[in-house]
């Protein structure tokens, strides 16, 4: 039952996704309503399967790779509605929504939701640990996100190549303070997720500890090369994009590998 | 009951056969001298239209004698191409009008301002009655709908307008930049002037001449920066407009690039329309700078126009739907009418579907 509910959501954000596409190859884009709701909806079902997938695991659900992917499908979604129409980057969910139809597919289609066959007890750190840095990463998604879109619109200035989407992506310098809020707050929430990850009770494999410091000093780097004005704001953008790539890798493989949230 | 509308404009004439109609008639004149029971007149530069309803039908030389400057002239001695649209037709060209499908710039924003403008006064002057009242209403409102539904109006299409545009690309509000006028040629003022129309308040003006900048700077509110002080502003202002008759480039790479590390996490936006060019091209590779020179301007205006054309087909779907729907709405009033045998003000002045 709880897959149908996922099943329904990814629909809503590849609709948002071809009807972006059908729209930029008509050259009439409208990113606003269509792609909110599209997203909003998918939204919806996405709270109602980790909802009942919750209930029915008596914790957060966070107890294999493919919820994780959902819940990191879910962060995406549920950032991009809080913080795109307050940033002024609405036209996210045209790039948000192809996202979250990748992590979603993936897990809807690899074999990984795996349930565990005994109950895993509650343990409020752990889950805690787990979900805030999930949000982190759903926050770096969306610097992901505003980084592709710098970028596309930088290129299309500096190449005088005006395409029918320059008009609705959102300026330069609005693109780049976004990026810079989403990567100061994502490195909060990130270091929340380590700082709590040492009170879950339970000995942290080396090798998760070393990828989730790896991951945090490459996002410090970036924040320090933004603040002491090393980078420029284009490699800025682009190391965004490269930041969330290893990141999401790491998760994958770290999850992967050590099975972290299965507890003794 | 006839509607119709009569006409000139850029594509049927030029300007010397267009000046000469249109220059003392008013709505209320039109629908005195040429015995109309409404009328309004639409001057632009570019056209001259009547549109109006009568109980019979009027020729196009009778309108066309109420529309000439010269009142003892016989419009046959100039026999210019007027045009003329009757019923549907009509309703179609008036929302072509109105959304800019007709107008010499694709898309431009004035038309419908010009539009309202007509409207307004010739219902001041008693000379619109229920039937253009609701044409012209519907007019305004498909022409709404055309700008918000298609891309029509996107992009600019004047090197000051292109200016501007792409400055909110980069900057978003442009209150806060600073922008220097290097050269105070005419292009230069009148982008200056576009800029400071969307918020700049910070606008400095270089000149060789030290008074002529004085002079620009005073007209637009801005301060004069003397001529050897021009380079070190480029550390900083957020726009350049560049356009003096330098027959070298006056900022090139070794100039700027010493400037642009203490502004790093900071665009430079360059307008360099001099010929020949005050900017290296080169400077476009540095990074944060974007350089436009008048090529490229009009390369983006094209663009724009270009991405206007395409919507052409999806603005005249819009229209079309809104032609039938507005015929329609008439003969759907006038059978009610007629069934209830009241005869309202509007059933005296409406359109009968035969005629439509």
């Amino acid at each position: 039952m709880d897959r149908y509910l996922l099943i329904v959501s990814t629909v809503c954000f590849l609709a948002a996704v071809v009807h972006t596409a059908i729209e930029l190859r008509a050259g009439v884009f409208r990113p606003m309503r269509f792609n909110f709701f599209a997203v909003g909806l998918g939204f919806i079902f996405q709270t109602a399967f980790l909802s009942l997938r919750g209930h029915e695991l008596g914790r957060c659900p966070l107890t294999n790779l493919f919820e994780v992917f959902i819940f990191l499908a879910w962060s995406v979604a549920a950032i991009y509605m809080l913080v795109g129409p307050g940033y002024r980057l609405s036209l996210m969910g045209a790039f948000t929504a192809p996202l979250v139809v990748i992590l979603q597919v993936f897990a809807l289609i690899a074999p990984i939701d795996i349930r565990h066959p005994a109950k895993l007890p509650a343990n409020p750190w752990l889950e805690f640990h787990a979900s805030i840095s999930l949000v982190a990463y759903g926050v770096f998604a969306l610097a992901c996100i505003a980084g592709v879109m710098y970028l596309v619109q930088e290129r299309q200035l500096k190449t005088h190549q005006l395409h029918s989407i320059f008009y609705h992506l959102p300026p330069l310098t609005d693109l780049f303070a976004a990026i810079t809020r989403l990567l100061w707050w994502g490195f909060v929430l990130y270091t929340l997720g380590i700082v709590s990850g040492f009170f879950t009770g339970h000995p942290l494999p080396r090798v998760q500890v070393v990828a989730a410091i790896g991951v945090w000093l490459l996002y410090a780097v970036i924040i320090q090369g933004r603040h002491l004005r090393w980078l420029a704001p284009k490699r800025v953008a682009a190391l965004c994009i490269i930041g969330f790539s290893v990141a999401l890798t790491l998760l994958w493989g770290i999850t992967f590998t050590t099975e972290i949230h299965q507890l003794p | 009951m006839n509607l119709f509308c009569i006409g000139l404009s850029h594509h049927t004439v030029d300007v010397a056969t267009r000046e000469q109609f249109g220059g003392s008639a008013t709505a209320e004149s039109i629908v005195r001298d040429a015995g109309c029971t409404e009328a309004l007149l639409l001057t632009t530069c570019n056209r001259v239209e009547v549109y109006a309803v009568a109980l019979k039908r009027i020729s196009t030389d009778e309108i066309a004698r109420c529309l000439m400057r010269k009142i003892d002239t016989d419009p046959h001695d100039y026999a210019p191409p007027f045009y003329r649209y009757e019923a549907e037709k009509c309703v179609q060209h008036l929302f072509r009008v109105a959304s800019a499908l007709d107008s010499m710039v694709l898309g431009e924003s004035e038309i419908l301002g010009q539009a309202k403008k007509a409207y307004e006064s010739a219902r001041k002057s008693g000379a619109v009655g229920p039937c253009l009242h609701r044409l012209f209403q519907r007019a305004f409102r498909v022409a709404k709908q055309v700008r918000t539904h298609t891309e029509i109006a996107r992009g600019a299409v004047s090197v000051a307008s292109v200016a501007v545009d792409l400055a909110q690309r980069i900057f978003g509000k442009l209150r806060d930049c600073k922008v220097l006028v290097l050269g105070a040629g005419e292009t230069s003022e009148r982008t200056a002037r576009a800029l400071i129309s969307r918020g700049v308040s910070d606008l400095r003006v270089s000149n060789r001449s030290l008074d002529r900048a004085c002079e620009l700077a005073q007209a637009v509110g801005g301060s004069a920066v003397p001529f050897d002080e021009w380079a070190a502003q480029c550390r900083e202002i957020d726009i350049l407009i560049t356009s003096t008759a330098s027959e070298t480039p006056l900022l090139t790479l070794d100039i700027l690039a010493p400037m642009l590390r203490a502004r790093l996490d900071r665009p430079l936006f360059i307008i360099d329309i001099a010929v020949p060019r005050d900017v290296d091209p080169r400077v476009n590779q540095m990074e944060g700078v974007y350089l436009y020179d008048i090529d490229s301007i009009r390369s983006v205006a094209e663009q724009s126009l270009a991405l206007r054309r395409q919507q052409v087909a999806a603005a005249e779907a819009i229209i079309a739907e809104h032609v039938t729907d507005f015929v329609d709405s008439i003969s759907r009033g006038l059978n009610r009418e007629s069934q209830t045998g009241q005869h309202p003000s509007l059933s005296e002045n409406s359109l009968r579907p035969s005629e439509l």
